[in-house]
């Protein structure tokens, strides 16, 4: 590996970090009584919305269809997430120092698997808190469940939902590109290697 | 029959203009006359529906206060619309929002005569920074209790009042300087002062030698705005009817109109008509900030109230001040000056390059605009034609500027465009009449419904106004709007001012009853509104921040219920334990931080008005049982689709009851 591949590894480590500053995903919700709309933002850490009282207002608003409210400390993956993202950037960068090839393909599929279990993971919580609703809510509507949609807008009663991913998801996304572009612009760097080994 | 209609309806300008002329108003070249149609069409511009047209979901370009004179209140409407969009409660109680009525508020309107729940609201004012509105506060006075509160515009919630001692009718009041160094508030009534604080018990026949006049310097803090009676100045006894500062060349100065400078002691009507010259009395604050510093002013015992509403707690907190400085004319020279103006001048008015001096003499022919360089000339010259208790007055002419020759009748107030224009109102003959400040000829005449008492443009009493409205506000309404019985709405009328001549566009009926009023645009107090306050930040020491918190406790006679409130119930919503006779507190805390989202309280029985609590804070209704039985309670703003049933019980249990005190809300789930 040159010297320019290791540093573009060491960036792509880096902009993991990109989760620490920003929401790896939105819910936007628009209602005719909220003009300004309503958001909520998940972080790797935390989750709260656009204002201060957000996360509070959508509690509020859940609470009619009987759907228990959301609170940070309800889920441990927002505990393990932050150490999971430290844990890439630092092998990361020690990738990019030991400039193994090998290596980077390793960090490159374990870094998808763990964002596709990630993703996984959120869809099962929308699931969980979409459809185990209290049977005792006073807004009862047959047949119907609440689940945000995972990417892109569904209508939930009054509420139009969207989802999309945040600046923090595009880390994750940079990550992978970067450090898959690594691995495939250094085969020659290998190759040529290789080559000289023979000759020699 | 439909003949007779037709030649009814054709006499009938006709008719109105004779019996407008019967009535004494003879209207001189008032252009609505007969043959020009009704009058109540004349002078309506044809587009004037599309120039105030607002459409749903836009917001005004201005906001304007307008005073609610005899309701105590402030109401703020959009201009040009003329929409209502709040009454701010200032002097008044007010039961749509429990001000005054609910325990935080009640200490606002304390006075050293008491509790007194109404006054007199006649002149809001703007706060100033460098001459200009600045949008942060506004100041309003309370003419029948001498009063001057403080309203803050990023709440639209009155803050401060302050009573002002030695004053009896604050009407003259409150007018800030360029930079709020002082708001200042002169006397409508001159009272017999006993120099410790109150009114001397004298014989009415004493007037002339007792009765004494004041005018109260009110220092603003530069940054919150807390209001202090920094001094007065204690003037001969005349009434004190209007005043303005200056600007520019003159912002070290304020006017004051005075009549009443016969001194009489009854029947004002004519015993202060007498004079065919009564005063503008000009004052130099500067200086007198500068004698009071350098201690020429004395001290005297005074008793006042001081209420302070707390940013954090939202309590208001009343605090008796036990002394106030005074100077006087007579120790102070240079200080104060009177300028002879016609028969009982009402409205002094500094045009916007502060030369210009204004006085409109309901009683004159015409109206005398004196000259700011002059004045300062005479003061050199020592053009002076005797004096007044030690103050200097001037010959008419060494200070008179010019005359604006039959302006129209019962000239008030004059307002200006920032063009070169002033805008007089007339209360005799209904009308707004424009004159040119460069030659003080009249250039045009709006007739306006009915008889016009303060007119205002934006910025139109600052350094540079806003040219493109005017607001008539009238003194008569009759058959202006569809009738209500004896009662009436007060009648507004919005005037176009951009252009060479003045269109009328709207009328708009106001509630009870602008004298003066301030506009502003939009976006100097729209962006800072506060939507809700934050509940981390409530520091009500009686707040509870979350429903695990809330609390029923008994303090003897005194029952605390420590409530919440948030979408859609209140908690707790069962209380049991209160007995007949206690004092029960309900201290209710909005939970909900977002914005439009007030909830109300209200219980059955209670003396009082509801309580509505704002998001993030905490207020109080107090409750004292009288009989024995199970109380409802709800909640009274439509907060939510469950509002209905946002509701509670409160059980009462006779004197001596074994019942325990005990609260709660919902059932616990039985265990699955």
């Amino acid at each position: 590996m040159k010297a320019y591949h290791k540093v573009l590894m060491m960036i792509a480590s880096l902009s993991l970090g990109l989760l620490f500053l920003f929401p790896m995903w939105k819910i936007y919700l628009k209602a005719p009584q909220y003009p300004e709309g309503l958001e909520m933002h998940i972080w790797v850490n935390k989750i709260s919305g656009d204002t201060e009282g957000s996360l509070q207002n959508f509690n509020i608003l859940n609470h009619y269809i009987g759907m228990e409210p959301i609170h940070a400390e309800s889920f441990a993956e927002l505990k393990i997430m932050p150490y999971i993202v430290i844990f890439f950037m630092v092998t990361g960068i020690l990738v990019a120092l030991l400039g193994n090839r090998k290596l980077v393909l390793s960090w490159v599929v374990m870094l998808m698997i763990g964002g596709a279990v990630g993703i996984a993971d959120f869809y099962m919580w929308l699931n969980k808190f979409g459809t185990n609703l209290d049977p005792t809510a006073p807004i009862k509507v047959p047949g119907m469940t609440y689940v945000p949609p995972l990417l892109g807008s569904k209508t939930l009663l009054n509420f139009d939902a969207l989802s999309l991913p945040a600046i923090g998801s595009l880390g994750i996304g940079l990550a992978i590109l970067l450090a898959g572009l690594v691995y495939f612009f250094s085969r020659n760097t290998v190759q040529v290697k290789t080559a000289k080994k023979v000759m020699a | 029959m439909k003949s007779l209609f037709t030649t009814i309806k054709k006499a009938a300008p006709a008719a109105a203009f004779t019996l407008a002329l019967a009535g004494g108003a003879v209207l001189q070249g008032c252009s609505s006359g007969p043959g020009e149609g009704s009058a109540t069409a004349a002078g309506v511009a044809s587009d004037a529906a599309q120039a105030v047209y607002v459409a749903p979901g836009k917001h005004d370009e201005y906001y304007s206060f307008l005073s609610g004179g005899f309701n105590g209140q402030m109401s703020v409407y959009g201009l040009p619309s003329g929409r209502l969009l709040k009454i701010i409660p200032v002097f008044t109680q007010h039961g749509e929002n429990g001000y005054g009525y609910n325990e935080e508020s009640k200490a606002m309107l304390n006075t050293s005569h008491g509790f007194v729940p109404w006054d007199d609201l006649h002149h809001p004012k703007l706060s100033r920074t460098n001459g200009m509105t600045d949008g942060r506060w506004l100041f309003a006075n309370g003419n029948n209790t001498p009063r001057v509160a403080r309203v803050d515009l990023t709440t639209f919630e009155t803050v401060e009042i302050m009573e002002i001692p030695n004053s009896a009718g604050n009407h003259c009041s409150p007018y800030p300087t360029d930079n709020n160094e002082y708001v200042i508030a002169g006397t409508r009534f001159s009272v017999p002062l006993d120099m410790k604080g109150g009114t001397a018990d004298v014989s009415m026949d004493e007037y002339k030698d007792k009765f004494r006049g004041s005018i109260s310097f009110i220092k603003v803090d530069k940054d919150k705005g807390d209001m202090e009676l920094d001094f007065q100045i204690l003037v001969p006894g005349f009434d004190y009817d209007l005043a303005n500062g200056g600007k520019g060349p003159s912002s070290d100065w304020v006017f004051f109109t005075t009549y009443n400078t016969e001194r009489a002691g009854t029947l004002k009507e004519l015993g202060a008509s007498q004079n065919d010259r009564d005063y503008l009395a000009a004052v130099n604050w500067k200086l007198a900030a500068k004698y009071a510093a350098e201690g020429k002013a004395k001290e005297m015992p005074a008793y006042y109230y001081h209420n302070k509403m707390d940013k954090d707690t939202h309590i208001a907190k009343s605090t008796i001040k036990k002394t106030v400085r005074y100077l006087l004319p007579e120790d102070c020279p240079g200080m104060m000056y009177l300028i002879p103006a016609p028969k009982s001048p009402h409205g002094i008015d500094v045009d916007p390059s502060g030369e210009h001096m204004v006085v409109s003499g309901k009683l004159a022919a015409t109206i005398p605009v004196f000259s700011f360089s002059k004045m300062q000339k005479a003061i050199e010259d020592k053009a002076f034609d005797g004096e007044i208790n030690g103050i200097p007055v001037f010959k008419y002419e060494s200070v008179l500027k010019a005359e604006v020759p039959e302006p129209g009748l019962g000239p008030l107030h004059t307002e200006f465009d920032g063009k070169g224009n002033a805008y007089t109102s007339m209360f005799v003959s209904s009308e707004v009449v424009k004159w040119k400040l460069s030659d003080f000829t009249v250039v045009d005449r709006m007739p306006v419904y009915y008889s016009v008492g303060h007119l205002m443009i934006p910025g139109g009493d600052t350094h540079t106004p806003d040219g493109k409205y005017l607001v008539a506000m009238n003194k008569i309404t009759k058959d202006r709007y569809l009738p209500t019985g004896p009662e009436l709405a007060h009648s507004a009328q919005l005037i176009d001012i951009s252009g060479e001549k003045m269109r009328m566009l709207l009328d708009f009926p106001t509630v009870a009853e602008p004298h003066y009023a301030q506009a502003i645009k939009a976006d100097k107090i729209a962006p800072n509104s506060v939507k809700f306050y934050d509940l981390a930040k409530n520091k009500h020491p009686h707040a509870v921040k979350k429903e695990s918190d809330a609390s029923v406790t008994r303090e003897g006679n005194v029952v605390r219920v420590k409530m919440t409130a948030i979408r859609s119930h209140m908690t707790p919503d069962n209380i049991e334990g209160v007995q007949v006779g206690d004092t029960v507190l309900f201290h209710v805390t909005n939970l909900e931080q977002d914005w439009d989202v007030p909830h109300g309280f209200a219980v059955m029985g209670a003396n009082t008005a509801e309580t509505l609590i704002m998001p993030g804070a905490t207020q109080t209704l107090r409750w004292v049982p009288k009989k024995a039985g199970v109380f409802p309670f709800y909640c009274t703003d439509f907060c939510s689709a469950l509002h209905q049933e946002m509701q509670g019980y409160i059980r009462v249990s006779p004197k001596g009851s074994p019942v325990p005190i005990s609260f709660s809300t919902g059932k616990k789930k039985p265990a699955a």
